[in-house]
């Protein structure tokens, strides 16, 4: 799953550390989203910051786009605020619009933007598998990460043992087309079920039979150095710099 | 589709990071009584079954599908402490990988779908469990009421989130309208897959059912 994410090239953003990759990233949606949605020409700022970045990370803007699709359900949300609404009304063309909820819709969207773009940076410049290890030296619990990292080994087994069952129902003239074919899904979701938890039960046995006593082997984990630590933090700051400059020429 | 970033300001998400790291806390330990070594594989397999899942399609009408959010279903099936880490780590997989649901709205996702939907899910269950007889039929059925009740229960915890933090400009009472009425809805379909599925897990492998363990008959042993 995370292999399918994962863009691989060599560049400035590949190679630093994951957790400073995280970091960095939740830095960036946090100055994005506290910025006041008036001062606009921050956020201009902040869309041209992130796509550069991106072209650093040299993913293509078509991917970019193509992942950001994801966020349509909630823009849908943003869009219906400007016409329900209270307070000051005004027309613009055929309709006649609440200013505050077009203010808070726009608001919406654009912070929406910035942090579903920024994700789509830090996955596809970083595998599943670094994005876990970061996550592990930012002190998410052992076991957490243990199952996450089961997960990422084992979703692409169950997502082809659920693409045979489908094959299975095909062949045999199943089409889904109603209510009255549930019976048949939810038997399918009920057998899925039973095989991932056999296969965790399998998955346990021979892991034990390895050794296994509750905690994984640890790969030394190295210190990264004051320069890496002060070039990842420019992703934030540069923000941070564009949201002071602004406020400024603002006033 | 999960709520993104800056839909509710950042002090209120900030404290449902809070909330979120310690239900998920007790979960972690929960899950570990019950379930010893065997914790990490099994609720990885069901995060794994549960992002599957969620990608099978129910058709509805006219083209319109829906699928399983799976808070109860994994609940009745492995225990709600596994429910739990199981969740929670499919919605950290599904922010940081496929940017679905912002890196900063996570503990708001986290503590609305991994703690009150799954453990509102499992309370219905246990209390309707108890008032059925106990069969088979009781459990799915359980599951499927606590099911309904566990999507719009989420659907509580957003708009509870909404009234403190909300960015927005809907009036707090169209967004309780609108959210729980859609989400009882989509409560009704969630009730009859869970229902069907449990009905499907029970039919042949019973004693995987967590939900339906206690009702097992021990074997007794007797001298001749």
């Amino acid at each position: 799953m995370g292999e399918r994410l994962y863009l691989h090239r060599h560049s400035i953003v590949h190679e630093t550390a994951s957790y400073l990759k995280v970091v960095a990233a939740i830095a960036f949606i946090l100055v994005a989203v506290s910025t006041p949605i008036t001062n606009w020409q921050a956020f201009i700022g902040y869309f041209i910051w992130v796509l550069v970045v991106a072209a650093i990370a040299k993913i293509p803007f078509t991917l970019l786009f193509k992942r950001a699709l994801i966020e349509i359900p909630f823009i849908f949300f943003a869009i219906l605020m400007p016409f329900f609404g209270s307070g000051e009304r005004f027309v613009a063309g055929p309709f006649n619009l609440y200013r505050e909820g077009l203010i808070a819709g726009a608001g919406i969207v654009v912070k929406g933007t910035l942090g579903v773009l920024t994700a789509i940076i830090l996955s596809t410049s970083t595998t599943a598998r670094e994005i876990l290890r970061g996550l592990e030296r930012l002190r998410l619990p052992a076991l957490m990460v243990q199952i996450a990292s089961f997960m990422l080994r084992y979703v692409n087994v169950v997502n082809d043992e659920m693409e045979r069952m489908k094959v299975a129902r095909d062949s045999r003239g199943f089409e889904a087309t109603g209510l009255k074919h549930w019976r048949v899904l939810a038997t399918a979701a009920g057998a899925l079920f039973i095989r991932s938890y056999e296969r965790g039960e399998r998955v346990h046995l021979s892991m034990l039979s390895r050794g296994y006593e509750g905690v994984l082997p640890h790969d030394e984990v190295e210190k990264s150095k004051a320069s890496s630590w002060f070039m990842v933090l420019t992703y934030p700051f540069v923000a941070v710099v564009i949201l002071l400059a602004t406020t400024l020429i603002g006033n | 589709m999960h709520i993104p970033d800056g839909f509710i300001d950042v002090p209120t998400s900030a404290a449902f990071v809070g909330l979120s790291a310690i239900g998920v806390g007790a979960a972690l330990k929960g899950a570990r009584t019950q379930l010893d070594d065997k914790t990490a594989p099994l609720a990885g397999l069901t995060a794994v079954f549960i992002f599957a899942v969620q990608m099978l399609n129910f058709p509805v009408v006219a083209g319109t599908s829906g699928h399983l959010i799976g808070a109860a279903l994994a609940a009745v099936l492995v225990g709600p402490w596994a429910a739990t880490l199981a969740l929670t780590v499919v919605l950290l997989m599904q922010a940081f990988l496929f940017a679905d649901g912002g890196l900063t709205a996570l503990g708001l996702s986290v503590f609305n779908m991994s703690i009150i939907s799954v453990w509102v899910g499992y309370a219905v269950f246990l209390l309707i469990k108890k008032i059925l007889p106990k069969n088979k039929s009781s459990v799915a059925i359980a599951a499927s009421i606590a099911a309904a009740i566990s999507v719009p229960a989420a659907a509580f915890g957003f708009w509870i989130q909404y009234v403190i933090g909300a960015t927005g400009t809907f009036s707090d009472s169209a967004v309780f309208t609108s959210m729980i009425g859609i989400h009882v809805l989509i409560g009704i379909g969630e009730a009859i897959i869970t229902g069907l599925t449990v009905t499907a897990v029970l039919a042949s492998r019973s004693d995987l059912v967590f939900g339906w363990k206690n009702n097992q008959k021990v074997l007794e042993i007797k001298n001749v």
